[in-house]
């Protein structure tokens, strides 16, 4: 065999081998790795500061016609929190559910069920994107959450909102979700009471969930009990600043 | 002449990065190829492919490669695309998913508009899995769709920056224009090139040192229709650049639909790429490998020469 022919042999074994083992195995060996997904998740950063650059902070999400609505929209996630305190707020038809605002605020407050529902409400028909790919079309009535902030103060350091969450996973793990206290400002951020015109039920999170609608449907936490606002995510839950996020989803997920 | 090889046995092995004679297109302005021709036999050494280019392409290889397999480990976790702005599930365009038989078998059934196709083993389910696309088209290899998701959107940025910088080096240096758009002579010759091309006859000579037709249609399409198409409708997807650019959704048909024509894009990517690769397989592996690696491409001119 000539040199050259085998030079080309030798190169195409190499080149073939090495695609063949980067793509099967190579990936999964980073994915394992300590630094690569640390490497990867630099994107996230990356995305929220070019997301944010480009979106003017008060720009709706596109609001859609009654006849857009799903006919099913699919409750994903927790779908009953399935705890005894939770069961007996089901039962009293939520008339002793209350919504703390708590943390780093000039006044901590709480309003009952009642007490939010007699406040200023927003309706909005609004696309929910999930992050395994579909969307529903749903009406949400809520509270803007913006109202409750201007009540309560947040104090200057104050920079994310943690929502904490009435369900618990099989494993006990309380469900929580936080966003930028500046997000808490968009008109269409709302905590929810209504879907399709109807209380919302159990398994949308019933009495009371958030829809901030510029991020995808994992940060819209169900059965909120309490808002806190705090300085840094670190030290709730397991620091990632959310349920899903502390599970290796982004805490930024605009998209 | 500068760049001009005398063909001899022993610097080329007959068949070798050469174009073979056989596949010499005859058109009616190429004279005959007279095998007894006078006029020795050349190769030529031509720069055909520029530094940022030969960067750009090597950088997509793992890039897409990557982005499509941890698309797929994405598209997995709702293995089915819709029209519109909706999922209504009774109703996708395509859906892979298991479904179990009398006797107890699941069998993996894709399904496209309307029309059922058993995949059993590849979509749908493998393996002893239900999942869409099987393990080894993904990234990562089993179901895990966070990592999938970061894996995805890190490399989306290395393509759009790579594209981006493609894009503006092309249009800069009169690559695009000079090189991938197709002329009105290029369009008129279209027939030709086409039968030449199914008939695995490809140009040698100088007419192998610029890009014929068909491959302009190939490359300029990628890269000036399906990469837009595929940033612009995975933007689509994300509903914080949908409060920002509203149109996007707009021109797409909705945020189902961007998903849909991300995934056609997708499936126009694998495409393009398995077309190109064995092309270049075709058309002399080595030379071609090898001028995409130093910007050398050799033309083997058969001992006559004609013109253009």
């Amino acid at each position: 065999m000539k040199p050259e022919r085998m030079e080309r042999r030798r190169f195409l074994k190499g080149t073939l081998g090495a695609a063949s083992l980067v793509a099967l195995s190579g990936c999964d060996n980073l994915t394992q790795s300590s630094w690569f997904p640390s490497l990867l998740s630099k994107a996230e950063k990356f995305t929220e500061a070019a997301q944010r650059a480009v979106t003017p902070k008060d720009a709706l999400a596109k609001e859609y016609r009654e006849a857009d609505i799903s006919a099913i929209f699919p409750a994903n996630g927790n779908t009953d929190p399935g705890t005894d305190a939770y069961a007996e707020h089901l039962a009293q038809n939520f008339s002793e559910w209350t919504l703390e605002v708590v943390g780093l605020v000039k006044t901590p407050r709480s309003w009952s069920l009642a007490a939010l529902k007699e406040l200023p409400f927003r309706t909005q028909i609004t696309r929910h994107d999930c992050v395994e790919g579909w969307s529903a079309l749903g009406k949400w009535s809520g509270v803007p959450i913006g109202d409750l902030m201007h009540q309560v103060e947040p104090s200057p350091n104050a920079r994310y909102a943690v929502f904490h969450c009435a369900d618990v996973d099989d494993e006990g793990i309380a469900y929580y979700e936080s966003m930028a206290l500046a997000d808490c400002y968009h008109p269409q951020t709302i905590l929810a009471y209504e879907l399709n015109g109807v209380p919302l039920d159990v398994p949308h999170g019933a009495p009371l969930r958030l829809r901030c609608e510029r991020q995808l449907g994992y940060k819209q936490a169900k059965y909120v009990m309490r808002i806190e606002l705090v300085e840094s995510l670190a030290d709730i839950g397991g620091g990632k600043g959310g349920y899903w996020e502390d599970q290796g989803y982004e805490w930024y997920a605009g998209i | 002449m500068a760049g001009l090889i005398q063909f001899t046995n022993e610097s080329v092995s007959p068949g070798a990065e050469t174009i073979r004679i056989a596949e010499l297109p005859v058109s009616a302005t190429t004279p005959v190829n007279d095998r007894g021709a006078s006029v020795a036999p050349s190769l030529e050494r031509v720069y055909r492919h520029r530094l940022p280019v030969r960067i750009s392409h090597w950088l997509n290889v793992p890039v897409l490669i990557i982005l499509i397999m941890s698309g797929f480990q994405i598209f997995n976790a709702h293995p089915a695309l819709y029209w519109g702005d909706r999922s209504d599930r009774d109703w996708p365009l395509l859906s892979m998913l298991p479904v179990q038989t009398d006797s107890g078998e699941i069998k993996g059934i894709t399904t496209i508009l309307g029309h059922q196709f058993e995949t059993t083993g590849v979509l749908g389910y493998s393996n002893g899995m239900v999942r869409g696309f099987p393990a080894w088209a993904t990234v990562p290899s089993g179901k895990w769709l966070a990592m999938g998701r970061q894996w995805h959107l890190f490399f989306a940025w290395l393509f759009v920056i790579n594209g981006l910088i493609f894009t503006a080096y092309a249009l800069a240096s009169r690559h695009a224009t000079r090189d991938l758009i197709p002329t009105g002579k290029d369009w008129r010759g279209i027939g030709t090139s086409l039968k030449d091309h199914l008939l695995l006859r490809h140009p040698s000579g100088d007419e192998a040192k610029r890009y014929h037709v068909l491959q302009k249609l190939a490359y300029a399409m990628i890269l000036f229709l399906v990469a837009p198409v595929i940033v612009l409708t995975g933007l689509a997807m994300s509903p914080t650049i949908d409060t920002a650019f509203p149109w996007l959704l707009t021109i797409f048909g909705g945020r189902q639909a961007a998903r849909t024509l991300h995934f056609v894009a997708c499936l126009s990517f694998v495409g393009f790429i398995l077309i190109h690769v064995a092309q270049v397989i075709l058309t002399g592996f080595f030379n071609n490998i090898r001028s995409m690696v130093t910007g050398w491409f050799t033309v083997r001119h058969e001992g006559v020469s004609y013109e253009a």
